[in-house]
């Protein structure tokens, strides 16, 4: 019988080959060139063109880990968690996950390795079968696994009920009509606990909750983290709401990975005009709210993804964008602290590589200013 | 019954007709001078449902609030507050289920127990609204300009040409890049974005003098609400539309609005400028709403102040404060008598026996 303890794993410090990293436990998860593309089709079953929705992403987490991935829709964030449980495999790249690459692999051999590696989806009512009773879905997966008499699936079940804060003998018997918002998402993240797993992908897992539920959601996968030592990649489109789970963010455009670092850089001196201007538009509560000059609102939409724009795919709507923008692909490459990587030509404020200053005449006042930022 | 709604008062023209205390919160806005009356008025509005089996579902406790002409006002509350339901009795539509109570009066004229034509004109003249999901808003089968020029002509006296220029004009208006040729497109070809901006256009076809919200940028990005938002407010400065905003984003209402109102289990809990509703909050259930956003300027990983519970159940009639059995301050003589929404401060008003007392400090 599996019991709920925590993993205890040994946060040894790493010597990974990737930048050094602020949690440094032992190398969970190493996502390499990832590509998923769709093919789109036209009447008549054509072929109708090539949607590149992730395109060549790169990064690393580490056990007890919490990678935030933040993105506007259509930024390729959702595909890329699934891409990662390999539902449906990407097209080209490597997902190595605790030493083994996913991509490839048979259904068969991806069974065990689906045991460790469990998502939580933003709509908890659809992501519930609606005339099964929340004991049942949350002990589904052990049946599905064969794990434990019947009497041990169980208490397992009641036992991670109760971990998700909801009572097992009043809310076990109820089916998820008659359950809250925030309750039903209590069952998902269980369900997803209830096989031990190592990395929890959750996709936008608060985002349909209102404010004080969502707050207590966040509190309990922070506490399930501290005390199963979990790893999450959360992917919202919130940016203050991942700083509140993460230890390092990355910030999709596009599908292109645009900056990703620890979450302390990426907030105080973000470096992707990008990623200034998701910063900028979090509304801020606060005395000085109203300060609507501060706000650097982008224009115009996001380009198809069907066509992107050439290298950059950001710089159509960029306010540093120049003739080199379009004519080389920006490569992610370390500005400033360590671990903190951007992929622009003309970043807000580097110390290495190319001056900064010389992409100031265009830009909107948006200069390496954190006014906004600050609440 | 009231007169007729659908002539217009001459009210809109000569700006500046004197400023007085009344024009305090109107700072662009046309007309009102010190005699105006609000452009809204509501009092004691109170909604219920009955269900089939009886049970009496008491939507809306009796709110009162005013919306002055070019007033941004923001109504914030949870899933089930009330708050949808009072901007739905705002514009007569709600079911013949709801049993409504009290007095809106828009520009004197009442409009509880309007007859279904009046309410009618009514809407799309005085008052539009913009739900949060724009593509139920929009007839997937009719070209976009088809459903602008429909709203137009319901309630303008325009030809089928005039009307087809007017919903160009209006694209063009929301800022809506080569309207001539967007109007003949379909709602699945335009971004969620785009297809708000499309609903706010129809909501706009006849200048009503109050924009209702609801929730209007909840289903977008952050930037593209940043954009829907902008828009609003410069829509609003141009027309001198009156906006009220229906959102559960203290944020967002904070950063947009001028006057918030916080509701609770169908009642008005707080009132205040925004600056002061941040600077100054009174009320416990808004100081939890406020500490339950998680903040870009906050440290990762440190637990949020949650409240436990859930909102009461509204079937129910309980004595006292409806906030009391979650709130960390209740006392004795909060479960027993419900505390009255009373201005304490000047524009400041809260329904509470145990206010938060403490000054917070601006944040840095």
């Amino acid at each position: 019988m599996p019991e709920v303890t925590p993993e205890a794993t040994p946060l040894t410090a790493a010597a990974g080959t990737g930048p050094a990293l602020a949690a440094g436990g032992d190398l969970l998860l190493d996502v390499r060139h990832l590509v998923q593309e769709f093919v789109l089709r036209d009447y008549g079953g054509a072929k109708g063109g090539v949607l590149q929705a992730v395109s060549d992403v790169s990064f690393e987490l580490r056990a007890g880990e919490t990678l935030g991935i933040v993105g506007e829709t259509g930024s390729g964030k959702s595909t890329l968690a699934r891409s990662v449980i390999q539902a449906p495999p990407p097209k080209q790249g490597a997902v190595i996950f605790q030493g083994q690459d996913l991509v490839g692999l048979s259904p068969r051999a991806m069974k065990p390795v689906r045991r460790e590696l469990q998502m939580v989806f933003q709509d908890p009512f659809t992501s519930l079968d609606p005339k099964w009773t929340v004991s049942r879905i949350v002990g589904e997966p052990l049946t599905a696994y064969g794990l434990g008499s019947r009497r041990e699936r169980r208490e397992r079940v009641n036992s991670l009920l109760e971990l998700v804060g909801l009572d097992p003998a009043d809310y076990g018997r109820r089916q998820p009509r008659e359950l809250s918002g925030g309750q039903a998402q209590r069952v998902a993240i269980a369900r997803a606990l209830v096989l031990e797993p190592k990395l929890i992908l959750c996709d936008e897992p608060v985002s349909s909750l209102d404010v004080l539920v969502q707050a207590q959601v966040l509190n309990l996968l922070e506490k399930l983290r501290s005390e199963l030592g979990l790893s999450y990649l959360f992917i919202a489109h919130d940016l203050a709401l991942v700083k509140q789970v993460s230890d390092r963010v990355a910030v999709m455009y596009l599908g292109k990975l645009c900056e990703i670092g620890p979450v302390r850089d990426i907030y105080r001196q973000p470096l992707h005009p990008y990623t200034l201007a998701l910063l900028t538009s979090i509304p801020s509560a606060g005395p000085s709210a109203r300060k609507r000059e501060a706000r650097t609102v982008i224009r115009g939409e996001l380009p198809s993804p069907l066509d992107p724009p050439s290298s950059c795919r950001f710089r159509t709507r960029c306010p540093r964008a120049q003739e080199r923008c379009a004519a080389e692909a920006p490569q992610l490459r370390a500005v400033g602290s360590e671990g903190h990587l951007v992929a622009c030509h003309f970043p807000l404020s580097g110390r290495e590589g190319t001056s900064a200053g010389s992409g100031t005449s265009a830009d909107t006042g948006a200069q390496g200013e954190p006014a906004a930022i600050k609440r | 019954m009231a007169g007729p709604l659908g002539q217009r008062v001459g009210r809109r023209a000569a700006p500046s007709a004197g400023a007085s205390s009344a024009e305090r919160h109107e700072p662009v806005s046309p007309g009102s001078g010190p005699d105006a009356a609000p452009l809204l008025e509501v009092s004691d509005l109170r909604v219920r449902f009955r269900s089939r089996d009886g049970m009496v579902v008491n939507a809306v406790q009796g709110i009162s609030f005013t919306v002055e002409p070019g007033q941004t006002l923001a109504i914030i509350g949870e899933s089930g507050s009330g708050k949808t339901v009072s901007a739905y009795a705002l514009m007569g539509l709600l079911p013949r289920t709801a049993q409504v109570s009290g007095s809106i009066r828009f520009r004197g004229v009442e409009i509880v127990a309007l007859g279904e034509k009046a309410l009618q004109d009514h809407r799309g003249r005085n008052v539009a609204m913009v739900f949060q999901n724009p593509e139920r808003s929009l007839n997937p089968t009719m070209q976009i300009g088809d459903q602008i020029t429909e709203a137009v002509r319901q309630h303008l006296p325009l030809g089928r040409r005039q009307a087809a220029d007017r919903a160009v004009e209006l694209l063009r208006m929301v800022r809506i890049p080569a309207p001539e040729r967007r109007c003949h497109e379909y709602p699945h070809q335009l971004s969620g974005g785009m297809r708000q901006r499309v609903v706010i256009a129809i909501a706009l076809a006849c200048e009503p003098q109050l924009l209702i919200a609801d929730e209007a940028t909840t289903a977008l990005d952050v930037t593209t609400q940043a954009q829907i938002m902008e828009l609003l407010l410069d829509l609003q400065r141009e027309l001198g539309t009156a906006l009220l905003m229906i959102s559960h984003d203290l944020a967002l209402a904070a950063s947009y609005a001028e006057e918030v109102l916080v509701m609770y289990a169908g009642q008005v809990v707080e009132r205040a400028s925004a600056t002061d509703l941040f600077a100054r909050v009174r009320m416990p259930y808004t100081r939890a709403l406020i500490d339950a956003v998680p903040r870009a300027d906050q440290e990762s990983h440190v637990l949020l102040p949650v409240i436990g519970g859930r909102p009461p159940d509204l079937s129910a009639v309980m004595p006292g404060c409806s906030f009391a059995p979650r709130c960390p301050d209740a006392q004795q003589d909060c479960r027993q008598s419900a505390p009255p929404l009373e201005e304490h401060e000047i524009g400041h008003w809260w329904a509470c026996w145990h206010p938060c007392g403490t000054e917070r400090p601006a944040d840095a």
